[in-house]
């Protein structure tokens, strides 16, 4: 069945872990849950394809798992702080987890933090809507002295107006 | 009568409890992060509180996808630090104050917030970190300084509670709170966020002028952050950014006209914008200080020494 499109789709490189998806990645986010567990972690590790049998997974989940591909379990229903237990288990840390799904390097990544993390600019949306949200445009205006107010309202009016 | 007094806002990265465990707080860019609390943990030492409700969320500790409740109140006599794969925490064991959380409860649910009622639940980093923060590092044999009732929020499936929804919350928990009978002194956490996302393509995303704006906001202007759909939580300030919402909880619980004490922001801590704020109520009837002005830096700091002074005189 196809995703119903939702408004939150629009934002790029980004699978909102929403009702559907918990629904639909209820076996990962189990089969990850379960990781939580010493002899669970070993058995997962002895046969990773027969332990993945124990639970209610599509043949793309499976495949998404055995290969490790961070972005394909989310797309499929799994949880970032579910996902992030399967990583574990493999012994890696969060920021390997975070460099793989981001195509980066480790070191990469890392550096990226430093320098302050990945912007916004340009990362808002697919379809083109980049204006900054009417909160924080509101919000520039409302800083500016008293004397500006009844202009800060008119020009998140225009704003506004200009979205629709 | 029971009062709450004050609220702390303040992020809840796992990082920053992996570093005070292991011993990094002194390495430059932990040293960064922790140095922003120290005047954090003398108001909390000035403070003394009673009691300390914490909103927080859990992630894949006490609840996986099985059960997924929008408030999860805690209304047990202890809460045990999770096992979030490394084993537990090396914090001590959370002490509850069940009477008062049991009556918080049966408050709200007649103001029609249906909570969840948590009379066993374990704890992960999404609210033992943001108690070291404020309370310092404390020996696992030791004791936490205070009584604490945990108030789990879902903001990991997608919806979380709205932000209105959770201001609405907290001024119904102030309400709970002031109708219990015995004289308790009470502070009130929001934690997690401030900007991060850490799924997908888009992860390592920081937006500080949309932290800096909401930390604006939040002592006189709550109502308009209220009014923040989630979609622009989402787009702003990532996906896990959607956590900001229980920071409101915390400023519904307030009073309309707070006092900024102290505020502190930095980047990174791991993925995560780090954000921390105290707000304090304005002391009511008599002796009100003559309005401060709120000064930057270091003035604003002698300010919320001087308060806490004046408070405790």
């Amino acid at each position: 069945m196809a995703r119903k499109e939702q408004p939150y789709d629009d934002i790029p490189g980004t699978f909102v872990f929403d009702a559907e998806r918990s629904r639909q990645g209820f076996g990962i986010n189990m089969f990850c849950m379960s990781l939580m567990k010493e002899e669970n972690r070993r058995a997962f590790k002895a046969n990773e394809a027969e332990y993945l049998k124990k639970f209610k997974l599509t043949p793309e989940q499976t495949e998404a798992i055995l290969k490790r591909d961070y972005n394909r379990m989310l797309e499929l229903g799994g949880n970032i702080y579910f996902t992030a237990k399967l990583g574990a288990t493999d012994g890696h840390s969060f920021q390997h987890l975070a460099a793989v799904m981001t195509g980066n390097s480790q070191e990469g990544y890392a550096k990226m933090m430093l320098a302050g993390g990945r912007s916004v600019e340009g990362n808002r949306s697919r379809s083109g809507k980049n204006a900054p949200s009417r909160f924080l445009a509101g919000a520039a205006a409302a800083t500016k002295p008293a004397a500006a107010k009844p202009k800060a309202k008119s020009k998140s009016k225009s704003k506004s107006a200009k979205r629709k | 009568m029971a009062k709450i007094i004050a609220g702390i806002g303040s992020s809840h990265v796992p990082a920053i409890g992996a570093a005070l465990d292991n011993g990094k707080t002194e390495e430059p860019y932990w040293k960064r992060v922790f140095s922003g609390f120290e005047k954090s943990q003398q108001w909390m030492r000035d403070t003394k509180p009673d009691v300390a409700i914490v909103v927080y969320n859990d992630h894949a500790s006490a609840f996986s996808v099985e059960i997924i409740p929008t408030f999860a109140l805690g209304c047990a006599a202890e809460f045990p630090p999770a096992d979030e794969g490394w084993g537990p925490r090396p914090v001590p064991v959370v002490k509850g104050h069940p009477a008062l959380a049991s009556h918080i409860a049966q408050s709200v649910i007649l103001d029609e917030f249906d909570l969840t009622i948590c009379n066993k639940m374990e704890v992960d980093h999404g609210m033992t970190v943001p108690m070291n923060l404020l309370f310092g590092k404390i020996d696992k044999d030791s004791h936490w300084p205070c009584p604490v009732i945990p108030l789990a929020v879902n903001v990991v499936m997608y919806p979380p509670p709205t932000g209105h929804r959770c201001y609405m919350l907290g001024k119904a928990i102030r309400k709970a709170v002031e109708s219990y009978p015995d004289d308790l002194r009470v502070v009130i956490f929001g934690t997690g966020g401030l900007s991060h996302q850490i799924s997908g393509p888009r992860a390592g995303l920081i937006n500080s002028k949309w932290d800096k704006t909401f930390l604006d906001n939040l002592s006189k202007n709550p109502q308009k952050l209220a009014k923040i759909p989630h979609v622009d939580y989402m787009r702003e300030a990532g996906a896990e950014g959607i956590e900001m919402v229980m920071w409101l909880i915390m400023r519904g619980a307030l009073d309309d006209k707070v006092d900024e004490v102290y505020r502190f922001y930095t980047v990174p801590a791991s993925n995560t914008a780090v954000g921390h704020i105290i707000l304090e109520n304005h002391r009511r009837g008599g002796k009100t200080p003559a309005r401060r002005k709120p000064a930057a830096g270091k003035l604003k700091h002698a300010a919320a020494r001087a308060k806490i002074q004046r408070v405790r005189g």
